[in-house]
């Protein structure tokens, strides 16, 4: 068989086990409404007024009269065409809620990745190169320090020293206007990539030493390619694949970390939505975001499946050796 | 989320080995100890009742009367540091106790029947990975209301997954093993070599898994409690310190939230040093 043939067939049978993982996920996040004690009706309108009327209206709009998986399959249909249901407590579609309050949260994500992305494997490069020395201790002592520091402690240090103390950022609030939600966005983005960018760091750092060790490396060096050129060409490249893996497995965790860090700046995000939601008993809105969490995650994953055999052929060469 | 990445951790964990010798272990098995017994005996141990605040004695620097100051409400922080001990590890305690049970009993029964009961429980779990912890303690919450019961069982099934395919992993390697067979043909159940044989061999490495997931479970608890959303005021807490010193920080005096925030970090980065050195060494990779 073709090779083109091979990985076209690996790609469909990749998107079907997707597709698979996102209806299990779904069904598991749409049930779990009904593990709520009592009436489904009145959960979603708890510590809301409502008149039987209305409940009965309620009952209809999501067909709780109705067997449980036509409910799922009119649910699933609505949220495939974007539509979660109606807030209670917005007064609004749930999507538009969460629209409203999506770019803060993507730039808050955005400004995080590009400092993991650089400072992390930046850091990780100049460990594997100088390692052994106190450079090299000193940052893996940071990285220790730094996969241990959650969010919330990064979040409170940064703000009482370079907010309250310093004044040098704000310490509420998204900000206005282009530069000013820029500065808004800063210390928010240190805080949720302290810990991923320890960990990116860690990875970079024992995937450059280990093709650091390789021969064809000590043989780069031997004919005497520049340094610069082999650790781009030879060592860097090679140790790509281990990082964007991880990357990808740390995608959900900093999602989930964007209500930590939202709530503490007290920014208005799709993360603080969902702290907020929880507390007002906005279930609609709860479950919209985990869904849209949980299904990031998936889709980040089959992507970088995707992407991994194009930035590490012999990942694709172990594929099809078949 | 971060459990995967167990095994990378090593490399520099054994570096800050060498070149912190044995005292960097002994120091933080120390301060692990230290922080059990205080939690066994806070309500002995605690000067004064973390839940009484006097008003007058709102923001108080350290002094004789507060070692290390009171909050706005004029808690008494070192109280509520030694009271907030209970409830911050007996949590992560739980989850990690359910989560490897669970996850030692999956793993072992999916390496055991292998074929499409194998395959399966491993799409099941791939689907339980996608869900963060801290996620489905969130969900729990809204469903059941706050507290920590229902966020404790949630994240047993959340962190059982990185058991369970570690275990899985392990014994199928184990399987291979002659001694297995050789239980067998002496007509062993499948359970009792499983669980009496199998088990103590890799018991090691799934104990090193379970004492970093400790720390992970520690984390996300404490983040849970921070947003407002785990253990409720009055009962004390070191996440939910640190979310009632947040008008604090602003008015900037942030000791009542920066107190609790160093005790988290110090256990999680304690736990992991010494859970990496216990699971190396119980597995005899170190002498």
């Amino acid at each position: 068989m073709s090779r083109t043939a091979t990985r076209a067939i690996g790609v469909v049978s990749r998107l079907a086990g997707m597709a698979a993982t996102l209806l299990v996920t779904s069904f598991l996040v749409f049930s779990s409404l009904y593990l709520a004690p009592g009436d489904p009706a009145s959960f979603l309108v708890r510590g809301r007024s409502a008149g039987p009327e209305e409940l009965a209206r309620i009952r209809h709009r999501y067909g709780f009269d109705e067997p449980f998986l036509v409910r799922y399959w009119d649910w699933l249909g609505g949220v495939l065409h974007g539509d979660f249901g109606r807030s209670y407590v917005f007064h609004q579609d749930v999507s538009s809620v969460i629209w409203s309050r999506l770019p803060a949260t993507l730039l808050l994500i955005a400004a995080s990745a590009l400092l993991i992305a650089v400072v992390g494997v930046a850091a990780g490069i100049v460990g594997a190169l100088r390692r052994g020395t106190r450079t090299d201790s000193m940052l893996m002592l940071l990285v220790t320090v730094g996969a241990a520091a959650p969010a919330f402690v990064a979040a409170l240090l940064l703000r009482s020293l370079f907010g309250v103390k310093l004044g040098w950022f704000p310490t509420i609030g998204n900000g206005t206007g282009v530069l000013d939600r820029l500065h808004h966005v800063v210390l928010p983005a240190i805080a949720l990539s302290v810990t991923f960018m320890a960990m990116v760091t860690r990875v970079t750092r024992s995937s450059m030493l280990e093709e650091l060790g390789r021969e064809h490396v000590e043989v780069a060096v031997s004919r005497g390619t520049p340094r610069w050129t082999v650790i781009r060409r030879h060592v860097l490249r090679n140790a790509l694949g281990p990082i964007v893996t991880v990357s990808a497995l740390l995608i959900s965790g900093m999602l989930v970390s964007t209500s930590i860090v939202e709530t503490a700046f007290g920014m208005s995000g799709v993360g603080s939505l969902l702290v907020t939601s929880v507390n007002q008993m906005d279930f609609q809105v709860v479950q919209a975001i985990v869904l849209l969490v949980v299904a990031a995650f998936v889709v980040v994953n089959f992507l970088v499946d995707l992407v991994h055999p194009l930035i590490d052929p012999r990942v694709a060469a172990a594929g099809s050796a078949r | 989320m971060s459990a995967q990445m167990a095994g990378v951790t090593r490399k520099p964990i054994a570096k800050l080995r060498s070149m912190g010798g044995g005292w960097l272990e002994k120091v933080c098995l120390g301060l692990l100890v230290l922080f059990v017994l205080v939690a066994l005996f806070a309500p002995w141990l605690s000067p004064q009742d973390p839940t009484y605040g006097e008003l007058g004695t709102g923001l108080v620097g350290p002094g004789a009367d507060h070692w290390l100051g009171t909050d706005q409400g004029g808690h008494d922080t070192f109280s509520a540091l030694i009271e907030g001990s209970r409830t911050s590890l007996a949590g992560p305690l739980l989850v990690v106790l359910v989560s490897t049970v669970a996850g030692i009993a999956i793993g072992l029964f999916a390496a055991w029947r292998g074929g499409w009961v194998d395959t399966v429980l491993g799409r099941l779990l791939d689907v339980v990975f996608a869900f963060p912890a801290l996620l489905v303690a969130i969900l729990a919450v809204a469903v059941f209301g706050k507290g920590m019961t229902a966020p404790v069982i949630a994240m047993s099934v959340a962190y059982m997954p990185y058991t369970a395919r570690l275990v899985r992993g392990l014994a199928m390697q184990e399987q291979a093993r002659p001694y297995i067979a050789a239980y067998r043909v002496q007509g062993h159940s499948a359970l009792y070599v499983a669980v009496r044989r199998l088990l103590p061999n890799i018991g090691p490495t799934v104990l090193a898994q379970s004492s970093v997931n400790f720390g992970y479970a520690l984390l996300d608890l404490a983040a849970l409690s921070f947003l407002g959303l785990g253990v409720q005021a009055p009962t004390p807490d070191w996440g939910a310190m640190i979310n009632q010193s947040q008008a604090a920080v602003l008015r900037g005096q942030p000791l009542s939230a920066v107190v609790p925030a160093v005790a988290v970090v110090v256990v999680v980065v304690a736990f992991n040093i010494v859970g990496e050195n216990v699971g190396d060494r119980l597995a005899g990779r170190k002498t």
